[in-house]
């Protein structure tokens, strides 16, 4: 299992350093991909990543990747550009700096979906507006949604790379693994 | 550590990978937003005019600031003089997302730096060496950058700096445990902030490269180096074709070590900076505050 994390800008070091806690081989990617089994958005500025991403011609065959099932974890920025406005992949609206600028960045902890109490730093994060029917709300602050899953895609609006807790990037490689299984499945009955 | 700190120096990693663009209009910040630039600094002029105009130059007035805020939703940093903690006080009272205690102004204290812990927003500070960036880490920096001479379009001190820091760094490594007592007394730092390094290899907060970077090559080369994100200031605004150099330097952080992107990245850029060599200057600004 290889996991790709987007290196375009952005906290891309932190999530390479998690998984190789967890002993997964990566790759950073920049403009070309292949034979990864996921892929993870990073934090950084989202308008930072998008005009590269537009660039470097990542756009489309990222987009293309993902609508057809690569197992994608987007954390922060990550998070904004699955969403509808962006990569338009996840029917989801994040709502941008939505606890305002860095004096109202904060650490907490809340209850996730199937995994209990996470902490969770947010740095002049969004969280989600709006999300359609087939997306899974997996954790809520002050009745905000700040994590969810809707197939293939898992977004955190905090950084899970960013603490010691390994259990969210535990959930995204289970993600992975049950994916490559029903692919090869497939391959089976072709 | 404290709650806050910590987040301030997350803000920093968030930066890394990329570019900070010196701004004095919502126009121009605006274009360096949609260069992909991961923060700007707002400032009235720029340090190559600073540099030009002469006299005490200070804090800018928080309403031009303000009207960057407005228009951009990418960080917005801004600088104070090197000392001044009433600057400092006033753009925290404007949710500013950094200050720049900054040499390229005019230092109002020549001893002391800012008390940077009794604030909640963060600082980024300059630094020639490591025991400079230690101290300023000490004092409540959360961010670190070369102190390049600023307005010069002239990399050599940035990497003069920069060299510096990552050989010190590696000395450190290098030394015996019971070696290290003696290594913070040389640096005048606390001996937690130099078991940190050696234990590390790297500074406790992001480094950024700073001062003269005036080509996409330029920011390459700081990368190379070690930096982990660039500022520019005068290099865009400065040069014939802002936007274009602006978008330039951005993919030349991205891709700093590939040379065949820089290549094509570096074609037809138009003028770069009119720069002024270390040797033609007056004041040596890296000078200030140490």
């Amino acid at each position: 299992m290889k996991i790709a994390i987007l290196a375009l800008q952005g906290a891309f070091a932190e999530h390479e350093q998690m998984l190789r806690l967890l002993g997964v081989e990566t790759t950073l990617i920049r403009e070309h991909w292949e034979d990864v089994s996921g892929l993870i958005i990073p934090g950084g500025e989202s308008t930072a990543m998008m005009r590269i991403m537009k660039d470097e011609g990542l756009f489309e065959p990222l987009r293309q990747a993902i609508l057809d099932g690569l197992p994608v974890l987007g954390t922060c920025a990550g998070l904004i550009m699955l969403d509808r406005n962006h990569l338009n992949v996840m029917d989801i609206t994040a709502r941008r700096n939505a606890y305002g600028r860095q004096l109202g960045s904060f650490n907490t902890e809340a209850d996730f979906e199937g995994i209990g109490r996470v902490p969770m730093t947010f740095i002049r994060a969004p969280y989600i507006e709006k999300a359609g029917p087939e997306v899974e709300i997996l954790a809520r602050i002050d009745g905000k949604s700040v994590a969810a899953r809707q197939r293939n895609m898992l977004v955190t609006a905090f950084h899970p790379e960013l603490t010691n807790d390994t259990r969210i990037h535990k959930l995204f490689l289970s993600m992975v693994a049950r994916q490559n299984t029903c692919s090869e499945v497939a391959q089976l009955h072709v | 550590m404290e709650d806050r700190t910590t987040l301030n120096r997350q803000l920093a990693q968030m930066l890394k990978g990329g570019v900070i663009m010196d701004v004095t209009t919502p126009e121009q910040a605006k274009i360096a937003e949609a260069a992909g630039a991961c923060a700007v600094m707002a400032l009235e002029r720029i340090p190559a005019d600073i540099r030009a105009a002469g006299g005490v130059s200070r804090m800018s007035d928080p309403k031009m600031i303000r009207g960057i805020q407005e228009a951009v939703t990418i960080p917005v940093m801004a600088k104070c003089r090197i000392g001044h903690f009433a600057e400092a006080q006033i753009l925290e009272a404007i949710e500013i997302d950094y200050i720049d205690e900054s040499e390229v102004l005019s230092p109002a204290d020549d001893v002391y730096h800012i008390d940077k812990r009794k604030f909640r927003v963060p600082f980024v500070c300059g630094a020639k060496d490591l025991g400079e960036a230690l101290r300023r880490i000490n004092e409540g920096a959360t961010m670190i950058r070369t102190k390049g001479e600023p307005g010069t379009g002239d990399i050599i001190q940035a990497v003069r700096h920069m060299r510096l820091m990552q050989s010190e760094i590696r000395r450190l490594v290098s030394l015996n445990d019971d070696e290290l007592y003696e290594a913070a007394k040389q640096l005048r730092v606390p001996f937690d902030l130099v078991q940190y390094v050696h234990e590390n290899g790297k500074l406790p907060v992001v480094n950024f490269a700073a001062g003269g970077v005036a080509t996409p090559a330029d920011a390459a080369m700081m990368m190379q180096l070690g930096a982990e994100g660039v500022f520019v200031g005068s290099g865009i605004f400065k040069s014939g074709n802002p936007e274009k150099r602006a978008q330039a330097i951005v993919k030349a952080v991205t891709n700093y070590d590939n040379p065949a992107v820089l290549a094509s990245l570096s074609e037809d850029l138009g003028e770069a900076m009119v720069g002024i060599n270390e040797s033609e200057i007056q004041l040596l600004m890296a000078e200030r505050g140490k």
